[in-house]
């Protein structure tokens, strides 16, 4: 690699794929650098790219604002709720149909692979009556049911725990393996890439999620910080700062969790759309 | 009989592993999905609800929003999915002859924006787009151009959604491109060079048609997503100005959750379902068929 002909051309792309790169991160900076910025600069021009006198002011501002920390509650809740059962119930299913065979696996797999054709949005009128009917409207029980129930996580599960290998499963159930601990000793830990990558996904899906929890959700202590956003910005149109304070302190823990598993994300999002 | 009694009965954990999954999946799933369609066929009512057959479709049919609404979901579509693949599918190119380092750093920065929120992003470009204060008309205005309501104006609402979920957006389509990339094989593209063939020329005959499936899957996926936009809409227009940035599912969630109208709006979902999947047939004709290397 090092000193082969035509370094122009390395330079031209470094240089362009530079420049898309700060359009793509520009504004979650500005984002950040206005949180932390005195208010009255959002209204002034040029704008003050570095922060000269970083303050928490708009930062606490916006956690002093009533509901926070209940909306921020009741997001962890709902994604770390959703994540946990999805994963485990995807898992469970996946590896019943990567590894059995029985009557009828075939129509049943193919009715959660033709599921994920399905917009979402389509179930949105029936969940909902759904939910007013089993008196779930405005509970943790609605906000999290619809997200453990969706069929991408089986899919993927079963993606990967096909690339087990069934000597493995076979001989350990001639030692004497029950089939619970089967899953639970053998299956679970060698797929625990996967597992790691589908609970990844689901909770920063979970955390991120809008149009369920503002249809669902009703009372102020029920929203969930997505929600909760809108709200103040529909209250406040014109506060940047404080707005800005708010969307990185929703945006932090999300950017925490991809520093943390960077690898999961950069190489997950391959998994299951790849003929594998 | 007994012998599929005994195969069940043989067969009988499968059926207890899958049990709680599919109780799920059924009951928030499917249910829900046939229920949309016998929703779209009834004049809902809390008090009781009656068969009116294809009325509700006749109605949104004559409703001159929601063929606004399709028209702008369309113009969307064909606006973000293209743009979103060409920017993936030229840096992907132009990471490619780079260290694997420098490719890792390139597609985290590119993927960052892709895990925050659309509420997040929208509130963001609110303030880019706000025509006294935000930042793009002070950029302009270094050019001399004068200021812009580019989210208060009918001309240029739609198009102003349109680039930001183009900028911030194909973090996810770039580390896919890139992964199938890395699984062309090196003795075409040394075939290539033997040949005197140039890069252009190289990606154009050799990668992109290699790269089909994986674009296929892009395309399929970009579109039903485009399709479902919401958040972007609630947040920052509203469908507004005058019904210039009303999409689909943003109508669908106005005529069920504001009016109530859940008749009409489950047609305009049942309608939403049936132009994804002509889409996703179409496109699986186009460029499906099986790629050998």
């Amino acid at each position: 690699m090092v000193k082969r002909k035509m370094p122009v051309g390395k330079i031209v792309s470094f240089i362009l794929l530079i420049v898309m790169a700060l359009a793509a991160v520009l504004p979650l900076y500005w984002m950040v650098c206005t949180a932390f910025q005195r208010p009255s600069l959002t209204m002034e021009f040029p704008p003050e790219w570095i922060p000269a006198n970083p303050t928490l002011d708009n930062m606490r501002r916006f956690l002093g604002r009533p509901y926070i920390w209940t909306w921020t509650l009741n997001s962890a809740v709902v994604a770390g709720t959703v994540t946990l059962l999805h994963v485990f119930l995807a898992a469970l299913a996946g590896y019943t149909f990567a590894k059995k065979e029985f009557i009828g696996d075939q129509f049943l797999f193919w009715l959660y692979v033709g599921s994920m054709m399905v917009p979402a949005q389509v179930t949105l009128i029936p969940l909902y009556l759904l939910m007013s009917k089993l008196c779930f409207l405005d509970t943790y029980a609605g906000l999290i049911a619809p997200g453990i129930a969706g069929p991408f996580g089986v899919f993927l599960m079963k993606q990967q725990i096909s690339t087990l290998p069934s000597e493995l499963l076979d001989a350990a159930k001639i030692d004497g393996c029950s089939e619970w601990a089967l899953f639970q000793r053998i299956v679970l830990p060698l797929a625990k890439p996967g597992l790691a990558v589908l609970g990844i996904f689901t909770f920063v899906g979970q955390w991120n999620a809008f149009l369920w929890p503002l249809i669902i959700t009703r009372s102020s202590t029920m929203r969930t910080l997505q929600v909760g956003l809108t709200l103040i910005q529909e209250e406040v149109p014109m506060q940047f700062a404080v707005l800005m304070a708010g969307a990185t302190f929703a945006a932090i823990p999300m950017l925490t969790v991809f520093l943390i598993f960077q690898r999961y994300f950069l190489e997950g999002v391959t998994v299951g759309a790849l003929k594998g | 009989m007994a012998n599929v009694w005994t195969r069940l009965k043989k067969d009988k954990w499968a059926y207890i592993f899958l049990l709680p999954s599919f109780i799920l999946f059924g009951t928030f799933f499917l249910f829900p999905v046939v229920w949309s369609v016998f929703l779209s066929l009834i004049d809902y009512q809390i008090w009781g609800s009656e068969f009116i057959g294809l009325d509700n479709y006749r109605m949104i049919a004559t409703d001159r929003i929601f063929w606004v609404s399709l028209r702008n979901n369309f113009f969307y579509a064909l606006g973000v999915v293209p743009l979103w693949l060409g920017k993936a599918l030229i840096i992907s190119a132009l990471i490619f002859p780079f260290r694997k380092s420098i490719q890792t750093f390139f597609k985290a920065v590119f993927y960052m924006p892709h895990i925050t929120s659309a509420v997040i992003i929208s509130m963001i470009w609110l303030w880019i787009y706000n025509p006294p204060f935000g930042l793009l008309n002070y950029f302009l205005s270094l050019f001399g151009k004068p200021a812009v309501a580019w989210l208060g104006n009918t001309k240029t609402a739609l198009p102003a959604i349109i680039a930001q979920t183009v900028v911030m957006g194909g973090g996810s389509s770039i580390v896919l491109i890139s992964a199938s990339m890395n699984g062309i094989p090196v003795h075409l593209y040394e075939a290539a060079e033997l040949d005197g063939a140039s890069k252009l020329v190289t990606w154009f005959r050799i990668t992109l048609p290699l790269l089909r499936p994986t674009i296929l899957y892009l395309v399929v996926m970009g579109t039903i997503s485009s399709f479902q936009v919401f958040t972007q809409i609630y947040t920052m227009t509203k469908g507004g100005p005058q019904f210039s940035t009303i999409t689909i599912v943003y109508l669908i969630y106005e005529k069920a959750f504001r009016s109530f109208r859940f008749g009409p709006a489950s047609a305009m979902a049942v309608v939403l379902f049936a132009v994804v999947f002509c889409f996703a047939i179409v496109q699986f004709r186009w460029l499906g068929g099986e790629v050998e290397y």
